[in-house]
C-alpha cells in the first residue's frame, strides 16, 4: 500500500524583502490507487506544493507535516525521499551535460534498488520504456535533457516514471507544452502506471486538457496557497466551463 | 553556472580598415635578452602569477638541470638531438623573459619530425621526467609535420623539475598533427612553458593540453597560421587541489584568411589555494578574411578556498569574418542539477561525481584517441576521489 498523506503544509520561499509564504496550509490525502489533480491559477502555489514535497532547497517548510505510509517524508534528504518511492516530474527538467541518459538511469535505478540491475533486462527495460514515449533507442546515448525538444524531455520524464516505478508519482504540469499527439504519448505513460497495482498520483496541471486523457478521482482547486474547494472529475468540467474566476473572486 | 556569450554584432568593437591598430595582443618579441627586463608581477602579462613560486626563471635562475626523456617512436617518426639552427623555425620570437632566457640557453634542439605524407597510426609519446628542482632546466624542441603526414605526438611529463622550455611546432601543408601534453608533475615542480605553433595551408592542428599536477604550471601557447585553410583546436583539462596553480595563456594570431580556431578548456578547482589562470586571445588579422573563431573556457569550483580567473579577448581588424565568439564561466556545483539527479534517488556524492564526471566528459570525448580517453577518464575519477566523493556536506 501507499498513502501520502499532506496535512496543513506551510512553506515560505526567501525573497530579497525576507521569507514569503506561498502555501498557508495545504491539507490533501493521496491513497492507494487514487489519482488527485491540483488545478489553479499561476502563482496560486501548485508547483510549491511539488517541489516541497520533494525537498527542493529553494523551499523552507514552517508548518505542517508530510508522511508516506506513515514515515516522515519532511525529515528526509532529497535522495531518500526518492528511496521511500517519491518521483517529481519536472516542469522544466534539468539538463546534466555530458552525463548520458543510459549511465543516469542505471545509477538511479542502482541508488533505489540497493544493487545494479541486471544487465540484460535492464537494457531491454530502458529501450521499452522509451519506445512507448516514442523515444529512438538512441535516445539513451545522448546527455540527460540536454537539446532535446520540450516534448522530449517532458517525455523522458514519464520513461523514467515507468522505469523507476515510484510509489507516489507528482506529475509537475507534465502538460504544459505538449501537442495533442505527445500528450496522449503522456497520458498513456501516466495510465500505465496507474494501472499498476498500489500507485498514487498528483497530477498538477494548469489546464483540463490532460484531464479528459487522465481521468481523476479528486479535483482540488488551489488559490492563493490553500485548496479552495476540492471535488470530483466534474469539478474540473466546470473550471472547463468557467475559468478560474469564481474561486479567485471568492479568495480575495 | 552564469554564461556570457558574446557574438561579434552585439559586443566586440569593430575596428576600421584604416585604423592603426595598438595592441597587446601581438607584443614585438626580441631574442635579446635585454629587451625584457626582469618583471616586478604588476606587467599585465604577469598580474596573475606567484613569481616568487618560480625559482628565479624569470630574473637569472642558473641553468643546468637535465631531464630524462624516454621516446617511444613509430615508423616515419624520428626524433635527433642537439640541432643547430632551428630556433625560430616556426616564427617563434620571445614575448617574455622566461622564453629569451630558455632559448638563450639553449643553442641547438631536439628535433622530432614527421615524414611528408607518413600517415602515423600508433602515437609517438615522448615521457619527459624531472630529475630535481634544481638546477633549472631550460630546453628547445622541434616538432615537424611534414606536407600530408598524419600523426599524434603525446609529451608526458612527470616527475620534479624547474623547467622552462619552448617547443615550436610546425605543421606543414595538408598535415593532420595532433599534439597532447600532459603537465602531471610532482607536487614541487615548477613549469614555465612557450609553445609556438605554425599551421600550414589547409593543415589541421589539435592541441590536447592536460594539467593535473605540478605547484605552478603556466603554459603560454601561440598558433598563427602560415596559409589560408589552416585549422586549430585546442582542447584543454586541467585539475587545480590545493596550492596549485594552474596558467594557460592562449592566443590564436589569425594572419590567414579562410582559417578557423576553436579552443575549450575546462576546469575544475578544490582546495584553498588552488588557482587557475585562464588567458584566451584572439586576433583576426586585416587579412584574415572569411575567418571562424570561437573560444570558451568553463572552470566549476568544487570547494571554498579556490580562485579561478578566466580573461577571454577578442580583437578584430577586419569586418569580413564567418564568426566569432567566446564564452566565459565560472561557477559551482548546479544546485538545479544536483537536485534533479538526487529527485531520482541518487546520492549527494554520487550526483558531484556524475555532474564533474559530465562537465569533464563532454571535452573529453572531443580528443580522439581512445587509450588517453580512457586514462583522463580514470585520472578525473581519481582527482575526485580525493575530495568530492569523501565529502558530506550542505545535506539538501
Amino acid at each position: 500500500m501507499s498513502t501520502l498523506a499532506i496535512k496543513d503544509l506551510q512553506v515560505t520561499v526567501e525573497t530579497e524583502d525576507g521569507p514569503k509564504e506561498i502555501l498557508k496550509g495545504v491539507t490533501l490525502t493521496i491513497n492507494d490507487g487514487e489519482t488527485h489533480a491540483i488545478m489553479g491559477p499561476n502563482g496560486s502555489g501548485k508547483s510549491t506544493t511539488a517541489y516541497s514535497i520533494a525537498g527542493h532547497p529553494k523551499y523552507t517548510v514552517t508548518g505542517g507535516s508530510v508522511t508516506l505510509d506513515g514515515k516522515d517524508v519532511l525529515a528526509m534528504s532529497v535522495d531518500e525521499r526518492a528511496q521511500a518511492g517519491l518521483f517529481l516530474a519536472m516542469q522544466y527538467p534539468v539538463e546534466v551535460p555530458g552525463v548520458s541518459m543510459a549511465n543516469f538511469l542505471r545509477t538511479a535505478k542502482t541508488a533505489l534498488d540497493g544493487e545494479a540491475p541486471k544487465l540484460r533486462t535492464w537494457v531491454k527495460d530502458v529501450n521499452g520504456a522509451l519506445d512507448r514515449m516514442n523515444l529512438d533507442p538512441a535516445f539513451s546515448q545522448r546527455s540527460v535533457n540536454e537539446g532535446f525538444s520540450g516534448g522530449e524531455k517532458k517525455r523522458a520524464e514519464i520513461a523514467q516514471l515507468d522505469l523507476l516505478d515510484p510509489k507516489v508519482a507528482i506529475l509537475d504540469e507534465i502538460d504544459s507544452g505538449l501537442d495533442i499527439d505527445a500528450l496522449k504519448v503522456v497520458s498513456d505513460g501516466i495510465n500505465n502506471f496507474r494501472e499498476r497495482p498500489t500507485k498514487g498520483v498528483l497530477l498538477i496541471t494548469h489546464y483540463t486538457r490532460i484531464l479528459r486523457y487522465v481521468q481523476p478521482d479528486f479535483v482540488h482547486v488551489f488559490v492563493d496557497g490553500r485548496i479552495a474547494e476540492s471535488g470530483g472529475p466534474e469539478l474540473a468540467e466546470e473550471l472547463e466551463a468557467n475559468g478560474y474566476e469564481r474561486f479567485t473572486m471568492a479568495a480575495r | 553556472m552564469t554564461s556570457t556569450l558574446d557574438s561579434i554584432t552585439d559586443s566586440l568593437e569593430l575596428r576600421r580598415a584604416d585604423e592603426r591598430v595598438d595592441s597587446h595582443l601581438h607584443p614585438e618579441g626580441s631574442f635579446n635578452l635585454e629587451d625584457h627586463p626582469v618583471p616586478t608581477g604588476r606587467e599585465e602579462i604577469w598580474r596573475f602569477t606567484p613569481l616568487k613560486r618560480l625559482r628565479g626563471l624569470y630574473d637569472a635562475a642558473p641553468f643546468g638541470g637535465k631531464l630524462d626523456v624516454d621516446a617511444r617512436l613509430q615508423d616515419g617518426v624520428t626524433l635527433t638531438d642537439e640541432v643547430a639552427d632551428l630556433i625560430g623555425t616556426s616564427g617563434f620570437v620571445p614575448t617574455d623573459r622566461i622564453a629569451a632566457r630558455a632559448a638563450e640557453a639553449t643553442p641547438t634542439s631536439t628535433l622530432i619530425e614527421i615524414a611528408a605524407e607518413a600517415v602515423v597510426d600508433e602515437a609517438v609519446v615522448i615521457d619527459v621526467s624531472g630529475t630535481g628542482i634544481e638546477p633549472a632546466v631550460a630546453q628547445h624542441v622541434v616538432v615537424r609535420a611534414g606536407a600530408f603526414s598524419k600523426a599524434t605526438v603525446v609529451f608526458h611529463f612527470e616527475g620534479s623539475a624547474t623547467l622552462a622550455d619552448n617547443v615550436e611546432i610546425v605543421v606543414g601543408d595538408g598535415a593532420q598533427l595532433t599534439v597532447v601534453s600532459i603537465d602531471d608533475w610532482a607536487d614541487d615542480a615548477v613549469r614555465a612553458g612557450h609553445r609556438h605553433v605554425q599551421v600550414g595551408r589547409d593543415a589541421q592542428f589539435k592541441h590536447v593540453d592536460v594539467t593535473f599536477g605540478g605547484n605552478v604550471v603556466r603554459n603560454d601557447t601561440v598558433a598563427e597560421y602560415a596559409g589560408p585553410g589552416g585549422t586549430v583546436e585546442m582542447l584543454g583539462l586541467y585539475f587545480a587541489d590545493a596550492g596549485q596553480h594552474m596558467e594557460h595563456r592562449l592566443f590564436v594570431d589569425h594572419t590567414a584568411p579562410k582559417t578557423k580556431s576553436h579552443v575549450v578548456y575546462k576546469g575544475a578547482l578544490q582546495g584553498v589555494g588552488a588557482h587557475t589562470v585562464w588567458i584566451g586571445n584572439v586576433l583576426i588579422r586585416k587579412v584574415a578574411e572569411g575567418i571562424e573563431t570561437y573560444e570558451e573556457n568553463r572552470n566549476l569550483v568544487l570547494t571554498d578556498g579556490a580562485q579561478a580567473d578566466s580573461v577571454p579577448n577578442l580583437e578584430i581588424e577586419t569586418g569580413e569574418i564567418e564568426g566569432a565568439g567566446h564564452a566565459s564561466a565560472t561557477g559551482r556545483f548546479d544546485d538545479e542539477q544536483l537536485f534533479y539527479l538526487r529527485s531520482r534517488g541518487v546520492s549527494e556524492a554520487e550526483a558531484r561525481r556524475l555532474v564533474v564526471h559530465g562537465f569533464f566528459n563532454d571535452l573529453i570525448r572531443q580528443i580522439g584517441v581512445p587509450a588517453l580517453e580512457e586514462k583522463l577518464t580514470a585520472t578525473v575519477e581519481a582527482e575526485l576521489a580525493k575530495n568530492v566523493l569523501n565529502e558530506k556536506k550542505d545535506t539538501i
